[in-house]
Formats: structure tokens, C-alpha cells, sequence
């Protein structure tokens, strides 16, 4: 089959036709990362190194009087020491950053305190130094003049109107007439279709509950590192751990008043992310002291740093009230989401709000959201941002009336589920999507029929995310030999450099290991969008689609010109150019090989570069299936067994598509069951390490089985969808669902840690 | 403050450091020996990415002192495989895609080796357990588990 050798529009492949989509080879990456050779954010050593290290607010909420950083300057072996003075202020002004916004007055406050302290491990400024013992001397000398202040922590607290202000001018956006006075509520969001007034009035069945969700971290192992260096005329390299070192790159621009051609950032091997990773906090502390001390300067998070002063997602109090007809169809659904945003706005209410009941296709639906500030760390994006904690509610209610009209949860799933051409509550009209498979699937699943034992419950939810496209751009240089070089903007965070290697090979049609892919620093390919959003594989197999439809074309024309026919007289096929048309049989095919060994004799070297804006996305839907047993003595859940079936549009790797599945629900695991950041009555934070903040470990879970349903996108040249981040959004109703059955208790508030758990059977059988 | 020089076998070569009274052996390798594989994840034992052999003894590198090396064996990540030829858990964790961002691989692949030393043929419980030291935020542990309990079986017939 003639590939069609037009550069605009993708080139559609029939499944059939895939020779290496949908196979599971090595990841190009592999042997560097099970041999410790592969080089992470700390790994990186430079000569004349200096460590930096930084001083963080011991207080939840205090303004700063004054700080003298005489006596740390003056400790030998203290190259540069650095405040908010060293950065300018700037004006409110909101930028994209991953599926948030960030904005900079905001983002120079939250890696430098300015006139405040917001939160316990806010950075009042930082120290580089000769060695990292000198760096913690250094630290001890600076004195900071704080003046405390009353802190809030809970977010229905925050939103009293009595509660300590943060910000003297945040005034709550959204509402009419605007308010005169300061609040925690940064602003106000609705979504509406339909009259739920009227539909709740159709209603056989009403049930509304109110539900709890703390803050849980990304939890990556590899904490926040960077390596920055910055020469005598204001040129500057960082080296750093992060999930798109072209927004990084944006980033210290602005913080630093640089010139964006003057840094060059190069993403390191990234140990984790899950949204954490896609705005700064070391970055332009690093820049900042290396431009200052002419030395190359290291900074890395401890553990304590990560989880006082990085981006956990929002805990939040959400309401949800939904009513359905005795036959199950639902009438109208109403959700109020509270969303903690940490010290500065800006936390995921708006996805959180848009997600609530997107699975469902709805004709009366108003959901309303608040993004709340309170002195805790600035919450960053986490897998599905908001999604998980709207979704939780509202699965536990759909389960609720489920249980209530004695309706199977599945069945009660599908009379409801949204499918191709229903119109989503937040505006869109679906394509085709996989809901309904994945429904099916799970209903189908020798899981769903085996028998339960005493103590045991099982549980199903969906859940959706929209996946993203967006800016990206991509190389293909072809080698001498034949072999390839790909290059890509995007961080591999999960196997997304064999996923591209895979859709080059497909494009082109040469093998596999032909292709060798590098993630490029910024100044080596065109600007990138970051990893993030389920983007990276659905975007780049866009771009490197373009970028290989440009190689063949010059291929054919290269051939066309050896052969002295006209090149539209060349067709493409299994990854050689044959003569067609009148020409066909009258020359012998040349390979991608041969073509590229003369390319130099046929006019120069080959190679093929998109920069696109990536659209048409397919939004992802999944169906959690969980069995747990509870142990009534200590309050303790198991984990029996887990399906999950998602729809990946077209898994390109499947192994990895799976692992996005399992990793997905074993931290949904986490999240539902142990996760939580623990504040005192003095605001700090109580659990600030692995061994109190107990994110699961093998034990503690099951193999965790995957179906992988593959509705294609027809916007995609190879079906892809995206498949990150829907995984993490059902669990957490899954495990209370099946809590429910186990226990006869409807748990509301997560996580159902075992004290909790062991509290409310005392409860339920005391009543009893 | 004086350093101390210690004197010590590092994936089979003697290896000769000065380092600081507190620092750990996880800091000499990764910042004195240049032997970045072993990752600091926590510092305080709760992460197992340091995860090294000390004469022969799973410890997390964080937890020991590099002065601690003196006259001992040390084994990292950097000496697992032999030439060419990978470990067969490093094949079969590449096989198995059983890393997804790799920062903890090391760890896990140290501790697995140990495990396999002790127990031939362990049942996927005894893996779960053996591996709760070292945490994983990527994969959910199934490919982990999957790709030693493989790499026994293979190790086992060979």
C-alpha cells in the first residue's frame, strides 16, 4: 500500500497494515537505566562546582521584617548568597504550565518570599558554597526579622470570613458584584447545562453527600535537582530534572530579566514527575547564585524540602447531589467542589469542575468551584489535576443510587455513560470513546463473577480525563548508513522515546533499531510543550509523522531525480521507492538505505523537522474493578485483586501502556487508603518523609491486571489517545465502593487510613 | 575537621577515598568515587534507591558511613553486569518493562540480586516482601515482581 506523500494531513494506517505500533521491543533507554549509567538531576558533576542549599520559613504564615545576610557572606567557602532582592517583582500575568496556569507575581513569591512567608518551608533565601557543610553553616548565619502571623490550613476554614487573609489583594473572581473586601477564595467557576432544578423534580431518587480529600504528593523518588552555570557575559546552561525544559526555560527568563536565547536548558533523565515537575522552585534560585558567584552551582531537595515546599495536588470538601428515574436514568446532577490552591491561587478547580460528570451523558447538570489559598504549599499538578477528587465524590454517589434502585453498578453505569456525539456538561461533543467498552469489558471479566469471602467487598468506578495536544516540534536526520536520528522535545518520563522510535519506524518503514532518539536541550530543536497531559505520545507521533512524511517525500525525489523520471512518478512501499505509473518495473527499487548512502551525491543531506500545534486529543476513559477484605480487629484493608480496562485509543507500546494503568491505580491505591499530608495546630507539616507519608510498597498490593481497549482516534495518524493520567481517577471510588459492600459504611472522606477505618466499625457496631 | 582515608573494594577494584567523619557512604560514592547509580531518594532508609552490597549484606547506602567501607566489599549498580553481558534481572526488567523512569532501578535491581542469592526460587509473596524496602512511584510494582520471579526461573535452569 502507497503511503499517501502528503505533509498537511496525517496518513491514516489501517491496523492491519502495523508492523511495529503495537509490539513491545526494549526501550531505546533500557540498558543505560538498569546499569546506573543513565544520568538523572544530582548525577550531573561539573568542575568548580559550588552546592547551594536553601533557607526555608520555620512559620506557616509571617511577614518578614527584615533579613541581614552579612554573616553568612562573610563565612569563608560562601560564594553568593541570594533574596528576593535579587529577583525583580513582577507583574500579575497568567501563562499555561501543563494543564494549570501559573502566574508571575505568583511563581517569583513562591520560589523567593517577598513581603511574607506563606507556608512552613516557603524559601526566605539561598546559599552557595565551596562544600554542602559550609552551604548549612551559611544557612544557620542568615537572620531573618519574622513577624507571626494567625495561619489557616483547612480549606472551609480558609473560606470563613473571619480566617486569616494571605493575600491583601485577592479579591474573588467570578462573583457579582465584585467583593471590596480580601478573601481566601481566589476565585468562583460554574459550569451549567440544562434546569437541575427541573430535572431533580423527574427524580425517583435523590442522594447528595458531602465528601473530604486531603492533600496527597506526587511522591516521585527522585527529588527536585538542577546544575546551573552562567558565564562572564550572561550566558547561561541548567541542567535539571523536569517534565519540559522549554517552560523551565521560559520560566527563568522572565524571573531573571534574561534574554530567552540566552539559557540553554537540558532536560536530565527525570526520576518522576506526575505533574510535579512541571513548574520551578531550585531553578532560578540555581541561575540566580551562579550568575552571582561565576561558579557552576548544584541544588537538590531533601526529602523534607519535596514535601514541605513542592506542589502537592488539593486536599478539598466537595458536595455532589445527583437524582435518577426508579430505572435508573439519571435527572439531574449538582457538584460543589472546594478546592485548596496552597498560598497562591490557581489549583486545578477548573479541570476538577469540567471532570465531575463528564463520564455521564446528562441533560441538567451545574456544578460550581472555589479555588482557595491557605499557608500550605502551592499545589502543582498531579496526574489528572482536580479530576480524581470530583470523580471520587461523584462515583460514590452514582454507586450510592445504584445500590439504592437495586440496579447492577455496571448496568446503572451504562444507561448513563456518555458515548459518541453525547454532549459533554462542559461544552464539547465527544468523537468516538471508549466508555462503554470499558464497561463491558470489566462486566464481561472473570474478576467481576468470582465469589467474595466474609469481610470482603468489591468495587467498580470510571472515570475520564481530556488529554492534551499542543506546541511540539520534532527531527528526523538520516544518517549516512540509513540509520536515523530522532530527536524530541518531550522528557521521557515513562518509555515515550520507544513509543516515538515506534512511530518513526512505522512512518518510515525501517526497523526499530534503526532509529536512535535524544531528548533535546532547548537550544538543539524548536520550542516543545512539556510532558504532561497524556500529551507526549499522542503529540509527538503527530510530529514525527510530519517529520517522516517529509524524508519520504525527499526520498522519492532523490530516487526520482537517479532515475530521470518525473518525481511524481515515485510511490513509496514498504520502505522503498519504486519507479510507478508508465515507469513501474522499469527500474529497480531503492531502499532507505541506498537512498541515504547517496543522499550526499543527490543533493545534500536528508532529513525531515515538524513544528506543529497539536490537535484533536481523544479524551480517555477507564473502568477501576477492585476487590479488598477488611480486617475488623485493626481497621486494616487489603487490596484482593484489581482490573483495570482503559481505553488507549492505539497502545504504541503496550508493556508501558499497561505500567501507566497499574502505576496509575497503585497510587489511586495510596491516595485512597493511606495518603495524607498531616498538619499541627502550629501549621507544619507532621509527616514530612516516606516512613509517615505511606505511599504503597509491594506488599501492599497485587498484581494489578490491565485490558487495554483501543477506540482509535481518527485524529491521530495511529489512533493514540494519550493514557497517563486517566488511571489515577477511579481508584479512589473503587475502594470506598467496595468499602461500602464490605463494611456496610459509606466512607466520605479519604484517606480510609486504618484508624479511620477502625473508628467507624467501633461505631457501626456499637450502633448495632 | 581531618578526613579519613579509608582503604576499600569497590565491584571488585581497591579504591583508596578521604572523606568527612559524617559522611555517608552513599555520599563518597556518588560525590568522591563519581558513582552516580545509587540515588538518594529520602536519607533516611525509607526509599532503598541506595540500595548497595556491603560484604555481601543488602544496606541502604544513606544509613552507612563511608568510613564504615574501610577493608570491606562494596557492590553497586556499576559493577552488576559482567562485559557485555547484562545481569539476567536487568535483561529481564528491560524485557518486562518493569521501569518506567528508572530512578529506582538500581535500587530495586541490588535488591533483587540479593534476594536471589538467598532464596533461588521465591514465591511472588517473598518477592513483595523482600522488595518493600525499595518504593516504586511508577510502575505498580506488577512488572517489578514479574521480571524477578523470571529472572529465577531463568537463573534457576542455567
Amino acid at each position: 500500500m502507497a503511503t499517501v506523500l502528503k505533509t498537511d494531513t496525517p496518513a491514516p494506517q489501517s491496523p492491519h497494515a502495523l508492523k511495529w505500533v503495537g509490539t513491545r521491543p526494549i526501550r531505546p533507554d533500557g540498558v543505560d537505566k538498569v546499569t546506573g549509567r543513565a544520568k538523572f538531576g544530582a548525577d550531573l558533576i561539573l568542575s568548580g562546582m559550588l552546592v547551594g542549599k536553601v533557607l526555608r520559613s520555620p512559620h506557616p504564615h509571617a511577614r518578614i521584617r527584615s533579613i541581614d545576610t552579612s554573616k553568612a557572606e562573610a563565612l569563608p567557602g560562601v560564594k553568593a548568597v541570594v533574596t528576593h532582592d535579587d529577583f525583580h517583582d513582577l507583574p500579575s500575568e497568567f501563562v499555561p504550565a501543563g494543564e494549570m496556569l501559573v502566574n508571575y507575581r505568583d511563581m517569583v513569591r513562591n520560589v523567593m518570599a517577598r513581603e511574607k512567608a506563606l507556608y512552613e518551608g516557603h524559601p526566605v533565601a539561598a546559599v552557595a558554597a565551596t562544600s554542602a557543610q559550609i552551604a548549612r553553616q551559611a544557612l544557620k548565619l542568615i537572620e531573618v526579622d519574622y513577624e507571626p502571623l494567625p495561619h489557616v490550613i483547612d480549606v472551609v476554614e480558609a473560606m470563613r470570613d473571619d480566617a486569616p487573609v494571605l493575600h491583601d489583594d485577592l479579591f474573588t473572581a467570578g462573583v457579582e458584584p465584585p467583593p471590596t473586601k480580601p478573601s481566601n477564595v481566589a476565585k468562583r467557576v460554574e459550569f451549567a447545562i440544562g434546569d437541575t432544578e427541573a430535572g431533580f423534580a423527574e427524580a425517583d431518587l435523590v442522594v447528595e453527600r458531602t465528601f473530604d480529600t486531603k492533600p496527597v504528593h506526587q511522591g516521585y523518588i527522585e527529588p527536585h535537582a538542577c546544575v546551573a552555570s552562567v558565564s562572564e557575559d550572561g550566558q547561561a546552561e541548567l541542567w535539571c530534572s523536569t517534565q519540559g525544559q522549554f517552560l523551565v526555560r521560559s520560566h527563568c527568563a522572565k524571573l531573571l530579566g534574561m534574554d530567552i536565547s540566552a539559557i540553554r536548558v537540558t532536560a536530565s533523565e527525570i526520576g518522576g514527575g506526575f505533574g510535579g515537575k512541571t513548574v520551578v522552585y531550585l531553578e532560578p534560585l540555581a541561575m540566580a547564585l551562579a550568575r552571582k558567584s561565576h561558579h557552576p552551582v548544584k541544588m537538590v531537595m531533601s526529602r523534607d524540602e519535596v514535601f514541605q515546599a513542592s506542589g502537592p495536588t488539593s486536599g478539598a470538601n466537595v458536595w455532589v447531589k445527583i437524582g435518577a428515574t426508579r430505572h435508573g436514568r439519571i435527572t439531574a446532577a449538582e457538584a460543589v467542589l472546594k478546592y485548596q490552591a496552597g498560598a497562591f491561587q490557581g489549583g486545578p478547580i477548573q479541570p476538577g469542575c469540567m471532570a465531575a460528570f463528564a463520564p455521564y451523558d446528562l441533560a441538567n447538570v451545574k456544578v460550581v468551584g472555589f479555588d482557595v489559598v491557605s499557608n500550605r504549599p502551592k499545589v502543582a499538578a498531579y496526574r489528572a489535576p482536580g479530576a480524581p477528587i470530583s470523580e471520587f465524590a461523584v462515583e460514590c454517589v452514582i454507586d450510592e443510587l445504584a445500590k439504592e434502585l437495586e440496579i447492577d453498578p455496571i448496568e446503572f453505569r451504562l444507561e448513563n455513560a456518555a458515548k459518541e456525539g453525547t454532549r459533554a456538561a462542559y461544552g464539547p461533543k465527544f468523537g468516538p470513546i471508549g466508555l462503554i467498552d470499558t464497561l463491558r469489558k470489566i462486566k464481561e471479566s472473570e474478576h467481576y463473577r468470582t465469589p467474595l469471602g466474609p469481610n470482603q467487598g468489591r468495587g467498580i468506578a470510571s472515570g475520564f480525563w481530556f488529554n492534551i495536544g499542543g506546541e511540539t516540534s520534532a527531527s528526523i536526520n538520516v544518517n549516512e548508513d540509513g540509520t536515523v536520528t530522532l530527536m524530541a522535545g518531550t522528557p521521557d518520563i515513562g518509555g515515550s522515546r520507544a513509543s516515538s522510535c515506534l512511530m518513526a519506524a512505522e512512518a518510515l518503514g525501517i526497523d526499530y533499531d534503526k532509529v536512535r532518539p535524544i531528548i533535546a536541550d532547548t537550544s538543539s530543536l524548536g520550542y516543545t510543550f512539556l510532558t504532561g497531559g497524556s500529551r507526549a505520545t499522542f503529540s509527538n507521533g503527530l510530529a514525527v509523522n510530519e517529520a517522516a512524511q517529509q524524508v519520504i517525500k525527499e526520498m522519492c525525489a532523490r530516487a526520482a531525480r537517479f532515475w530521470e523520471i518525473p518525481a511524481d512518478a515515485v510511490t513509496w512501499e514498504d520502505g522503498m521507492a519504486k519507479p510507478a505509473g508508465a515507469n513501474a518495473g522499469d527500474f529497480e527499487p531503492l531502499s532507505f538505505a541506498e537512498l541515504a548512502k547517496m543522499a550526499g551525491k543527490t543533493g545534500g543531506p536528508i532529513g525531515g523537522h515538524a513544528h506543529l500545534n497539536a490537535q484533536g486529543a481523544g479524551p480517555s476513559f477507564g473502568t477501576h474493578l477492585v476487590d479488598l477484605e477488611v480486617d475488623q480487629e485493626t481497621g486494616r484493608v487489603t487490596i484482593l485483586r484489581y482490573t483495570v480496562a482503559q481505553d488507549a485509543g492505539k497502545a504504541v507500546h503496550p508493556a508501558y501502556v499497561e505500567g501507566q494503568y497499574q502505576g496509575g491505580a497503585v497510587q489511586g491505591i495510596g491516595w485512597a487508603l493511606n495518603e495524607e499530608y498531616i498538619y499541627g495546630p502550629d501549621g507544619r507539616l507532621q509527616n514530612p518523609g516516606f516512613l509517615d507519608y505511606r505511599m504503597p510498597v509491594a506488599s501492599d498490593v497485587p498484581m494489578i491486571d490491565t485490558v487495554i481497549v483501543e477506540v482509535a482516534n481518527p485524529r491521530h495518524p495511529f489512533g493514540v489517545r494519550g493514557v497517563g493520567e486517566t488511571p489515577i481517577v477511579p481508584p479512589m471510588a473503587a475502594i470506598a465502593n467496595a468499602m461500602e459492600q464490605a463494611t456496610g459504611i459509606r466512607f466520605t472522606e479519604l484517606p480510609m487510613s486504618p484508624p479511620k477505618v477502625l473508628k467507624a466499625l467501633e461505631a457501626a457496631n456499637g450502633a448495632g | 575537621m581531618a578526613k579519613i582515608h579509608v582503604t576499600t573494594t569497590v565491584n571488585g577494584d581497591a579504591v583508596e577515598f578521604l572523606c568527612d567523619p559524617e559522611q555517608t557512604l552513599l555520599d563518597v560514592l556518588r560525590d568522591e568515587l563519581e558513582l552516580t547509580g545509587s540515588k538518594e531518594g529520602c536519607a533516611s532508609g525509607d526509599c532503598g534507591a541506595c540500595s548497595v552490597m556491603l560484604d555481601g549484606r543488602l544496606v541502604c547506602a544513606c544509613l552507612v558511613l563511608g568510613a564504615e567501607a574501610e577493608g570491606r566489599g562494596v557492590e553497586t549498580i556499576e559493577g552488576m553486569a559482567t562485559g557485555d553481558e547484562l545481569h539476567p534481572l536487568q535483561r529481564k526488567f528491560l524485557e518486562h518493562a518493569a521501569l518506567q523512569c528508572g530512578v529506582c532501578t538500581p535500587g530495586f535491581l541490588i535488591a533483587a540480586k540479593a534476594l536471589l542469592e538467598k532464596n533461588p526460587d521465591p514465591s511472588e509473596t517473598e518477592v513483595r516482601y523482600w522488595l518493600a524496602g525499595n518504593l516504586c512511584r511508577c510502575t505498580g510494582y506488577d512488572k517489578i515482581v514479574r521480571a524477578v520471579l523470571d529472572a529465577a526461573t531463568e537463573m534457576r535452569g542455567s
